[in-house]
Formats: structure tokens, sequence, C-alpha cells
């Protein structure tokens, strides 16, 4: 009898794909079920957003910066701010930090709810996605009241806030702390016993500790394999140091235990926001006083010909930086995100640069699929937690 | 046959929907009568913009603001058009959500020519309309340089009202159209 002839067959995955969060394309070679290589395509949502930043102000990079990793807005402009902050020397007021602190947080939770609603979606529980949207309303309802816009607030700006915060933010806040613990309660009480989410998600995607370190994964995906780096407990800033708060850290390093680290993130984020809003005073300084950043107070811009001079300057010219280069990571909800911001003392940036998580779990991914079935790689890339905005910029 | 009031009060609006040239009842028909006056192309056309099966593309930031219509807030199902479709055999509209690459371009192209006549293009946001920010080598400035665009929605991202906005004006737009 012959020898029976096989080979395997090539699938293209992406970059149209219901389940490859945006526009990621995976290569898949197939043996049956099994994956015998994967190749990510990355690339089709590149924006050239580094080469855009150097023609505008350093101000105006703000917006720019947080269209990139679009989960995490706020993280991204927090991690500019303060990397320009640094190459200008300034220190922000404690009032400024809190705020920052807690926003970043608030960011934080409504990623990892747009995360987990398309996961469990992914991987069947389809009611997950309408349950997690209607608790980040409620953050895009805060959005909305600090800067009148729900996506992206470009609250944080070079020098402090944009603005003071409105009346009624304490409320907004508490309101939404006191709702949000025992929504998270209902949603592990829907997943984490469930059996279908254990089946697909145990024992899938597994990344060593090292294999996590090497891989430069630092991150929820570092910490759901034992590894407990975590930017705000090692380098902490915007006054983290002050916090009392804990790192999840799991054992297993797979997507069950990725999806358990960032459901006690939440819990954690819940914990630092309700220190950071009992520490907020309602009124106080919401930006530093350099003038060459903050521009004088429209009283003074009206009356005063120097303040009238400088108010002008700061919205014509824009604000030079000293030369230098400065990076400051911040921990984003995808893991360490910083910024490389070099300034030729110029007012316009002269290169900026993101470390983007989502870039290295995706060089990751066939690292963490090796040899396991089709099935799992729609389960692995939802717990990466990759944003194609992140990876290609 | 309508029976109950709530039957009627639909019927009403059905008709009204649907009165041919004639008005409702027309062809001095009894208004009362169980019975409706319309043309083949006004029934069709009612038909498709009734229920509207968008295919899943979203490209960047806007895909997450469109997901958010259709999720529990905004629950665009009141607007028959819920049934987002991964595959664009299934789909009768493309919501261009995000930023469009010059990568992307060609993918995006053969995504529409695999969909079925008649379809609508939604342009979701300032990127997908004309570039929004990004004036630069990377960004396709304006999808409608890829495919026809029906209906154009500002914001960047636009608010899911704003969406719901533009996707009303296509329905309507579609009831003006002959089939």
């Amino acid at each position: 009898m012959a020898e029976l002839r096989t080979e395997t067959m090539t699938v293209n995955m992406g970059p149209q794909h219901p389940s490859t969060h945006g526009v990621l394309r995976l290569v898949l070679e197939l043996d049956g079920e099994v994956i015998r290589s994967l190749r990510p395509t990355i690339g089709y949502l590149h924006t050239g957003i580094e080469k855009t930043a150097e023609q505008k102000k350093w101000q105006q990079v703000v917006p720019l910066v947080e269209r990139m990793d679009y989960l995490g807005a706020q993280s991204n402009s927090l991690a500019y701010a303060l990397s320009v902050e640094k190459l200008l020397g300034l220190e922000m007021p404690q009032r400024v930090r809190d705020i920052r602190v807690l926003i970043a947080e608030l960011q934080r939770i409504a990623s990892h709810l747009i995360w987990l609603g398309t996961h469990a979606l992914e991987i069947g529980a389809v009611s997950m996605l309408f349950y997690a949207i209607r608790e980040r309303e409620l953050i895009m309802n805060i959005n909305e009241l600090v800067a009148g816009f729900r996506f992206f607030p470009s609250y944080f700006r070079i020098g402090g806030l944009r603005e003071d915060l409105p009346r009624g933010f304490h409320e907004a806040v508490n309101a939404f702390l006191d709702r949000f613990p025992a929504k998270i309660d209902e949603f592990e009480g829907l997943l984490s016993k469930n059996d279908i989410f254990m089946r697909r998600t145990q024992g899938v995607g597994v990344v060593s500790a090292d294999a996590a370190l090497a891989w430069g994964l630092v991150g929820p995906i570092a910490r759901a394999s034992g590894v407990d780096y975590d930017v705000r407990k090692y380098f902490p800033y915007s006054g983290y140091e002050t916090y009392d708060f804990e790192v999840p850290t799991e054992r297993e390093g797979d997507v069950y235990a990725r999806y358990r680290v960032r459901m006690r993130e939440l819990r954690e984020s819940v914990t630092i926001c309700r220190q950071a809003i009992t520490r907020i005073p309602s009124t106080g300084a919401w930006a530093c006083d350099d003038p060459r950043v903050v521009p004088p107070p429209k009283d003074k811009v009206y009356t005063e010909m120097e303040a009238l001079i400088q108010h002008f300057l700061i919205y014509s010219q824009g604000f030079t930086v000293p030369a230098g280069d400065a990076y400051v990571p911040v921990e984003g909800p995808r893991g360490e995100h910083g910024v490389y911001v070099v300034s030729d003392g110029t007012n316009r940036p002269w290169r900026i640069k993101m470390r983007a998580p989502s870039l290295l779990a995706i060089q990751a991914l066939p690292t963490l699929v090796d040899a396991g079935l089709i099935a799992d790689v729609v389960a692995v890339i939802g717990s990466t937690d990759v944003v194609m905005g992140d990876c290609d910029r | 046959m309508p029976q109950t009031d709530a039957h009627l009060s639909a019927f009403a609006s059905l008709r009204r929907d649907l009165a041919g040239a004639e008005g409702a009842g027309g062809h001095g028909l009894d208004p009362e009568l169980p019975l409706i006056t319309t043309t083949v192309e006004k029934i069709v056309q009612w038909a498709r913009r009734s229920a509207i099966w968008p295919v899943q593309f979203g490209l960047a930031c806007c895909a997450i603001e469109m997901m958010a219509t259709v999720a529990s807030r905004y629950d665009l199902a009141r607007f028959g058009a819920e049934v987002f479709r991964g595959s664009p055999r299934q789909s009768d509209l493309m919501i261009v959500a995000g930023r469009l690459s010059r990568k992307m371009a060609p993918a995006m192209r053969r995504v529409y020519d695999q969909m079925p006549e008649p379809k609508w293009v939604i342009s979701m946001g300032a990127c997908a309309s004309i570039g929004g920010v990004f004036d630069n080598y990377a960004i396709v400035q304006g999808v409608d340089q890829v495919v026809p665009v029906d209906v154009y929605v500002p914001g960047c991202p636009p608010r899911p009202e704003s969406l719901i906005y533009g996707i009303v004006q296509l329905q309507q737009k579609i009831a003006r159209s002959r089939a």
C-alpha cells in the first residue's frame, strides 16, 4: 500500500477578522487542528504618529499620543507629559499628582473592561461584552465631565492639567467606586467558575516567568507568570509610592492566570482610586506655576501687558524644551508603557519613541501559542490584550 | 388580520411607511380596511433599510465607539442595524471605523468587493473621512479614494449618538433611492 501523502495547510487569519483586535494578521501553518507555526504580520494600522509628532509643538503632541494605545489613552499622555516635564525640570503640585493617579487608574479600569468584554465574547460568553461596556460608560461619563470628551479627553497636559476639576466630580467618582466592586463580583461569578471558560483558558498559552522576561512581556502577562514587576512599585511616578496597594501575581502563566491577574488589578485600581479621591481637595492648584509652560490666569492677561505677551507666546509659538533626552515609564493597562523624547532645544520634539507593550506581546505570540490548537489562538490573542494602534503606531 | 390595539397601531404605521403616491389606503379604499397599497420598489427598500447588517470592519479607535454603539447603553438594535457579521458576504453595510493605512487599503477594497449588492458605506470618524489629524505618508486621506461613501460621520471618534444619526441618515437615503 502506498504511503499516505500528508501536507500542512497555510491559513491566513486577518487583517479583517472579528477576533484579531483590530487589524492583526497571522499566517498559520496547520497540521490538522495543530498549529505548526504562527507568523504575525503587523503594520496594517501604521499611522506615522511618531513622525507626525516631530512637526507639532510640544503641547500639540498630547492628542496624538492618546491615539496610539487608544484603550489606555491617558496612560500614554501621562507618560508623555512626565517625560517632557522631566526635561523641563518641572515639579507638579500634590493635587495634580493625585488627580493624575486617579484618572490613570480609571483609565486602567476602562481598558480592562474592554479587554474583559471582548476576550470573553471571543471565547463564547457574549453577554460579558454588554455587562462590561455598561460599566465602562460610567467612566466615559466621568471623562466627559472633566474634559467634555468621552474617549480622548487630553486632560493631562505638560505642566499639569487642562483645567480644574468640574463641580460634581467627587460625587461622580464616588458613585462609580461604590457601585463597581459589586460588578466585579458579578463578572467573576459569571466567568471564574464557568466550566466552558475554564476549559478554554486553563493550560492554554502558557509562558514561563523567564520566557516572559526574555520577550519583554512585563505587565499583566509577566505577572500572570509570577514576575512581580510593576512600574508603580519599582519606579514610582506621580506619587504612587505613597499609595497602599498590592501587585497581583499568579503562578500558572496561562490564559486563565492572565484573566485572574487583570480581575484582581481591577480591585486594586478601585483601592487606589478610593485613596486618591479622599486626598484631592475640591479646590486647589491644577497646574504648576512655571510661566514658561502654563499661561497666566485670564484676569492678568486682560490687565497686564507682560501677561498678555506671555499668553500670546505660549499659544502661538509654544514653549521650548532644553536639549536632551528623557524616558519615563508608566504602568499602562498593558504593561510598561514609556515615552522616550529627544529635544534639540526648539519648540518641537526632535524625536519621540514609544515603548509599546502590544508590539512585544505580538512578537511573543508564536511562543505563546507554540503547538497549540487552532481554537486556542483566539483565546491567546485575547489574553495578551493587544491594541494594534499601540503596536503599529 | 390585525386584531389588538397594538396590532392596529403597528399596521397604521406600516401603512404610512409604505404608502404609495396616492397616500395611505389609496385607490379609494376605506382606511379602516386591513389592506395596504404600495409599490414593489417601496416595499423592497423598506425591507432593506429596516434590517441593515453591517460588516465588522473596525480599524482603530472608532471601532471601540462602534462597539459601544452596539452594546448596552446605546443599543443599535433599536434601529435594526445591530447584526454585525464577521463575513462581508453576509453584509450590506460597511462602517469604516478608524484610520485607513496605505497597507490596509487593498484589504479593505477586497472586503468591499466581497459584499453582495446592494451595499452601502459609512465613513466613521475624521480619519476615515479626510485623514483626520494624520496628514502624512501613512494614512489614506479619506476612504472615498478607495470605496464610494454614502454617509460621512464626523468626530474623533464620533459619539455613539453621531453614528446612530449617520445610520438613520443612511436609512432615509435608502428609502429615497430606487430599488
